[in-house]
Order: C-alpha cells, then sequence, then structure tokens
C-alpha cells in the first residue's frame, strides 16, 4: 500500500459581503432623555466613524455637563413609577426590548459591524443573540428577585450610571441595562465614544416597547461626559466597563460618596496548554481565545502558557493556523479578523508592540493585504517573552498573543497568577482530574476548560484582584442592583 | 506573710502566630496595662504573614475550617469572665463565631450554583475567598465588633489582619490567645493594636491586601480608605459597628460576599 501525499489547494473565498442596504440610520442621533431624543444643551455634535473605511457614519450628539443634569433629574423623576410597578409589569417590558431586539437582529448586527469594525460573522451570532438573551434572562428574573438573592425583602437602588466600552457596544449595553431595570432601578447608560450607534437604536427599541420616559436615557459622549455621571448628584450607583486606569479614577472619585459602584476591567488572561491537551483543538481555542473580536476582549487569552515539551509543535500549528485567517472587511461573512476599533487604539497597539520588538521578543505577524484604508492590525504572535516584558504584563487589547513557556503545573500556575489581573484562563488538558485542580487554584473570575470566550446570561462574569469587582450574568448580577432590606 | 504579688500579663500583638512586641519598641497605655503600639512596619510584616496562611487556609475543607471556627467558639466562651468585658458581649461573640462556623461549607450553595447555560457545557459559579482581607475595627464594642467582621472573614476562607478598638484594645488582643489554643493556623488572623488613623491607612495603602472591611464607623477614615482602596482596586465593605448579636447575622450573605469572589468555570460536555 502507498501513501499518496496530496498536493495542497488553496481554497480562495470569494467576496461575501452582508448587504447594508435595509439599514435605515438617521443623519444625526440625538441624546435620548425622558424618552425621545434631544439636541445637546451644552455638548455638540461629533461624527462616528466607520473604522474599516474611516468613513462618516452618521453624527452623534456628545452629552455636556447641563445634559448630564437633565439625565438624571428624568431619571430620578422616572424612578419611583418604575420601582412601583408590579414586579411582572416590568418584567414585560423587558421580554418586549428582548423581543424587539431578535426582530432588528440583522440592522443591529450590520450597524454594530459598520460602527465598531468587528465581523459581520461575530455581531450577527454572538453579539445581538446574547444580547437579547441577557434581556430575556433578566426579564424573568423581575418578578423572583427574592429567589435570587436569598433575601425576603429588596429594594432597588434608585438611578444608576452604567459607562461601557467599545468592544462589545449592544452586548454590554444588555449586561448593564437588563439587570439593572429588572431589579426596579432606572439607568442612564454612556455608550464608548467610537461606538454610539447601537445604544440609539437600543434607545429606539425603548421607544417601541413602550418603556416609560426616563427608564432609561442614553448618553453618548467622551471620557468628560463619563467623568460628568460618575461625579453627578443623584446617582445611586455606578457600574463601569472598561480599562483598570479609568476604573481606578471612578472608584478613587467615589471615595467617601457611599455611591454603590461596580468595575468589569481589564485583563491579562492566562491560556495554558498542557502537552496531554487535543493539540489540535488547542489551537482552535488559543485562535478563538486571542483573535476573537481583534482581541478587544477584556478576557482575551493574551498570555499563551505552553508546556514546554509541546511547545514548538503547538506554535508550528499556531502560526499555520494564523495564516489561514482572514482579515479584512467586517461586513463579508467570512472574514475572522475585522477592523481595529479606532486610529487611537491602533496606535496603542502598535506601541505595545513595538517594545516588545525592543525589549527582545521574537515578533510574526501574518503577512496578508490589508486595506488601504481603516485601521488594521495583522494577526501577531510573540514568542521568546519573559514574564516582565511588557507584552507579558500589560493589557494589548489587540490580535497580539505572547507565548510563554513553563515545565510543571506548579509553574504553570503560577506564572499565570502572575499578573496584576485576575479576569479569565484557559486550560487545555485531557485530564479531568488536573483541569480541575488547576482551575480551582487560579485566581481568575471565569476559567474555560478546552473552550475559551464562552459566554452566557445564566453564567457569571468578572474579575479578581485589579481585574474589578462584582458579577455581571446570573443569579450573581442582580445583587450589584439591589439592597437587602430584610 | 507577704500576700502574693500578681503575675501581670505583658500585652504583645499577633502576627504569625506569634506573639509579638511592636518592631517599633512603642507601647500605649490602656486600663492599666501597657500594650503594643504597633508600626507601619508591623502591618506589612501582618500581610506578609497573612498572604502565606492564604493558600493554605483556602484549601482546608470547608468542614475543618467550620470545625476551628467552631473550637474557636468554644475557646472563647471557655475564657468569659477574662476577656474584660461585659459577659453579654463575649456571650454574642461566641454565638457569631458559632454562627459564621455553620457557614463554612453552606456558603457554596447560597452564592454558587450550576449555570444552565445555552449549549453543551458543565458550567458552575462558586465562590472563593478573596485572599487577604484588612479589618478595621471599631472603638466600641471592642470584643464583638471585632468578631463580627473577623469570623465572616474567616468562614468564607479569607485570612486577616485586622486593627483592634484603639479605645480598648486589651479584650482584642485576649482574643488572640483564644484562637491561638483554637487550631487557627500561624497567620490565619493577625491582631494590630495602636493608633487607628496610622495604622488603618498604612494597611489601605498596602498592596498585597485584597479588600478592606471598615467597622470603625468614622466617616473621614472611610473616605481615606476607599481612596487608597481605588490604587489596586480592592474591595470595600463600610459598616456600622455590631454592637448585637443580631447586627453582626441579620446581614451574614451581605458580609461574606464581600469578602467574596465568584468564579465560574465552563467544561465542555461531549464526547
Amino acid at each position: 500500500m502507498t501513501t499518496e501525499t496530496r498536493t495542497s489547494i488553496v481554497w480562495d473565498y470569494a467576496p461575501a459581503p452582508e448587504s447594508a442596504d435595509h439599514i435605515r440610520l438617521k443623519d444625526r442621533y440625538g441624546l435620548f432623555i425622558d424618552g425621545d431624543f434631544k439636541d445637546p444643551a451644552d455638548g455638540g455634535y461629533v461624527p462616528t466613524i466607520n473604522p474599516a473605511t474611516e468613513e462618516p457614519i452618521a453624527e452623534v450628539a456628545y452629552g455636556g455637563p447641563v445634559d448630564v443634569t437633565a439625565a438624571v433629574q428624568s431619571a430620578r423623576a422616572a424612578h419611583p413609577r418604575w420601582a412601583a410597578l408590579k414586579d411582572l409589569e416590568r418584567a414585560k417590558y423587558l421580554f418586549r426590548i428582548a423581543r424587539l431586539i431578535q426582530e432588528r437582529a440583522r440592522e443591529l448586527a450590520v450597524v454594530e459591524t459598520i460602527d465598531g469594525g468587528k465581523p459581520l460573522r461575530e455581531s450577527r451570532d454572538v453579539d445581538v443573540p446574547l444580547a437579547a438573551a441577557h434581556f430575556f434572562y433578566y426579564a424573568g428574573w423581575a418578578d423572583k428577585l427574592r429567589y435570587g438573592t436569598g433575601a425576603s425583602e429588596v429594594r432597588p437602588l434608585g438611578v444608576v450610571g452604567q459607562i461601557v466600552p467599545w468592544n462589545f457596544p449592544l452586548l454590554m449595553a444588555a449586561w448593564k441595562l437588563a439587570p439593572a431595570l429588572a431589579c426596579g432601578n432606572v439607568a442612564i447608560l454612556k455608550p464608548a465614544e467610537t461606538t454610539p450607534l447601537t445604544a440609539l437604536l437600543l434607545a429606539e427599541i425603548c421607544q417601541e416597547a413602550e418603556l416609560p420616559p426616563g427608564v432609561v436615557t442614553i448618553l453618548p459622549g467622551d471620557e468628560s461626559t463619563g467623568a460628568s455621571l460618575v461625579r453627578a448628584p443623584g446617582i445611586d450607583k455606578i457600574a463601569f466597563t472598561g480599562s483598570t486606569a479609568v476604573g481606578r479614577d471612578i472608584q478613587a472619585a467615589l471615595a467617601g460618596t457611599n455611591t454603590h459602584l461596580t468595575l468589569e476591567l481589564g485583563g491579562k488572561s492566562a491560556n495554558i496548554v498542557f502537552e496531554d491537551a487535543a493539540l489540535d483543538q488547542a489551537v482552535e481555542g488559543i485562535v478563538n481565545g486571542i483573535f476573537f473580536n481583534q482581541g478587544h476582549v477584556c478576557c482575551a487569552g493574551s498570555r499563551l502558557l505552553i508546556q514546554e515539551s509541546v511547545r514548538d509543535e503547538v506554535i508550528a500549528k499556531l502560526w499555520q493556523r494564523m495564516g489561514r485567517l482572514r482579515v479584512g472587511d467586517p461586513l463579508d461573512k467570512n472574514t475572522d479578523v475585522g477592523a481595529i476599533n479606532s486610529a487611537e487604539q491602533l496606535s496603542r497597539i502598535e506601541a505595545l508592540v513595538a517594545a516588545g520588538e525592543d525589549e527582545g521578543a521574537t515578533r510574526r505577524s501574518v503577512e496578508c493585504e490589508l486595506p488601504a484604508r481603516g485601521y488594521w492590525f495583522a494577526p501577531t504572535l510573540f514568542t521568546d517573552v519573559s514574564p516582565a516584558h511588557r507584552i507579558a504584563v500589560e493589557e494589548i487589547f489587540g490580535p497580539v498573543v505572547s507565548v510563554l513557556t513553563f515545565r510543571t503545573q506548579a509553574e504553570a500556575i503560577e506564572k499565570a497568577n502572575n499578573s496584576r489581573y485576575g479576569l479569565a484562563a484557559g486550560i487545555w488538558t485531557d485530564k479531568g482530574s488536573k483541569a480541575f485542580q488547576v482551575a480551582s487554584a487560579l485566581k481568575a473570575g471565569v476559567v474555560w476548560q478546552n473552550t475559551y470566550n464562552h459566554f452566557d446570561p445564566t453564567a457569571a462574569f468578572g474579575g479578581y484582584k485589579e481585574s474589578g469587582f462584582g458579577r455581571e450574568g446570573g443569579p450573581a448580577g442582580l445583587r450589584p442592583y439591589l439592597q437587602v432590606v430584610r | 506573710m507577704s500576700e502574693r504579688l500578681a503575675v501581670r500579663k505583658t500585652y504583645k500583638l499577633w502576627i504569625g502566630g506569634a506573639f509579638v512586641r511592636s518592631e517599633s519598641g512603642r507601647y500605649d497605655e490602656a486600663d492599666g496595662f501597657n500594650f503594643p503600639r504597633a508600626s507601619r512596619k508591623d502591618v506589612r510584616d501582618a500581610v506578609a504573614a497573612a498572604r502565606k496562611a492564604a493558600t493554605p487556609w483556602a484549601a482546608r475543607t470547608a468542614y475543618n475550617r467550620g470545625q476551628i471556627l467552631y473550637r474557636a467558639a468554644e475557646a472563647l466562651e471557655s475564657r468569659a469572665a477574662t476577656m474584660g468585658v461585659p459577659r453579654e458581649e463575649v456571650e454574642a461573640a461566641v454565638d457569631v463565631l458559632l454562627h459564621y462556623a455553620g457557614w463554612t461549607d453552606k456558603l457554596h450553595a447560597v452564592l454558587g450554583g450550576v449555570n444552565p447555560v445555552a449549549a453543551p457545557f458543565l458550567s458552575f459559579s462558586l465562590p472563593e475567598p478573596t485572599g487577604v482581607v484588612g479589618i478595621v475595627a471599631p472603638d466600641a464594642p471592642p470584643l464583638l465588633g471585632l468578631v463580627a467582621e473577623l469570623a465572616p472573614a474567616l468562614a468564607a476562607g479569607n485570612v486577616a489582619v485586622a486593627i483592634l478598638s484603639e479605645d480598648k484594645p486589651l479584650p482584642g488582643l485576649d482574643l488572640a490567645e483564644a484562637l491561638g489554643v483554637s487550631d487557627v493556623p500561624q497567620g490565619v488572623v493577625n491582631l494590630l493594636s495602636g493608633r487607628r488613623q496610622e495604622l488603618a491607612t498604612a494597611l489601605g495603602a498596602h498592596r498585597d491586601l485584597n479588600a478592606i472591611v471598615d467597622a470603625a464607623g468614622d466617616a473621614g477614615l472611610g473616605a481615606d480608605l476607599d481612596g487608597l482602596a481605588a490604587e489596586t482596586i480592592k474591595r470595600v465593605r463600610h459598616g456600622d459597628p455590631a454592637t448585637t448579636y443580631e447586627d453582626a447575622t441579620d446581614d451574614a450573605l451581605h458580609r461574606l460576599e464581600a469578602v467574596t469572589e465568584l468564579k465560574t468555570a465552563w467544561h465542555p460536555v461531549g464526547a
């Protein structure tokens, strides 16, 4: 018997762009205050850019301090009636929102991709369905809060200010709004500066759902809008997702105020590959862990820890797999890696990658054709990384993975925990007892075994150490929005 | 016939399982006794001792931690007459220890569970200790006010560094002796007497501390601690001094949650 060597065939993909014809965006979006879109009193209008083309998509209002005050007033006024609503009636609004997200799923996915640069495959299959699922899940809690908290009487906190990042704009809005509203709070949501559009479509959905005015406020803006919101009198709680640096500023700003606070911050999560792992499967998980959403993921598996005995094999397989990633037009249904969210983020990635090279790590970036316009960064692998290198310590928030190695299980745990962050981790092994032992030793809020980057509304998410405090998802996600009366 | 001269107790700090003087050599006086006035260096030593004890303590079975807290309750009860506080306060403190001894192996069922995720995974969320907890005890009641903060931290699997009542530190230092004969491992509890503002701010600023529980009831100090906590994103809980058993246990879940992390694990289900 002879074995035939198969000539390798390169399969070309034909372009498969998702049509954006059905999208009807307005030229200009105001601030969504008191149930209506309003011109800013002291802010302005700024265009939001498609990072894949650098073309403006629409103009979006920025809230200034006076707008923040108006937003808080409207929210405060709306709170008593919303909190007094029968629990099941409150739930019905959230169910309506969930349904409307499902109905407008295609539109939301396309707009998310245009505004943020993420591949349509992800906005369509992950962001939008999960956003709907979150509203559906927390809608169901609204009339069962006692069961979810173990308390016999609970009370909402009041007006909550919520600040979300640009990496999962609609999904993070859902993570924030759904539990807050289910618990009887009213919310003022500030979407990220570069990705306000799906939150504004969500404002339209709130109108369509006939949500009472003031229950949800959408206040687009920049960092100064967020800073005003954090410091605004009349806010009972701040929930923030974003960088550890900004989270630290918020925590310091709220010192001595008794304003409730939860923070979901950065990460430098370890993805640990043991020699007994199914290596091909692990490589898929590594790719998903770091290149999902261009690595703009707080829990990205950005520190790849490989057991020395399989280091060369894993890196060879990974490098080969990286060469197959399709980088480019986010609206193309075959695209794996889309555009970097903004020029600012691109320069941050470039600076850290340059630091990696300067400090002596070996860089390999996939050679691929990148579009002439827009913000792009080719998938990148660093080897010869020391634990002290900046690329092993700091969050890059881009499609860049740093490889470190270990010999023993104890060393893997020690290296994985050697970080000021503690958001997530991955473990690749076929030995169940080892997986459970390592999982319990890791100081990380989410541990994925033989998988990575899975999310679900029923499962708590949030970090240890400087990755923040408080949890989102599951019954634990209710507690930050309630006070226990008894 | 001369009367017998009493053997006086030399009060000491409790750091890493050892009864020690302050490294600074300073002392203050309360109720006719000298007691150590701990320094910022003592705070650092205590945090280091606590960190060393954290992983082994968390790794003990919940049952074992419950047994040790129960043993501490026994030891405290037997010293009720010598704690220097009213008997009712000791009894309440004993009951609080007993209450939290029972929490060690129930916390998982109450705060955690299996997540019915919409994909083929076994996903579950379990509470874990946050690590090293800094406690700022109130001036009064000096024993119950301390135990009310210490017991939930230990029950949840944390280790602790506590700053004792500034007015009445002796009951807290006496508690060290009760805990010392209760199989509480070295470094799991560290007790420091001295000036609250100095010690609490040093503790709050320590980068290897995970959480602060502030029961001093001092708004100014509370704001300082909040600001210091932000540097390393520490968890902070402020509470009023517990003056009764009910104060210390009615909000047990809240007290436990404040020193707990929830870890979610995902394991694939399939061939």
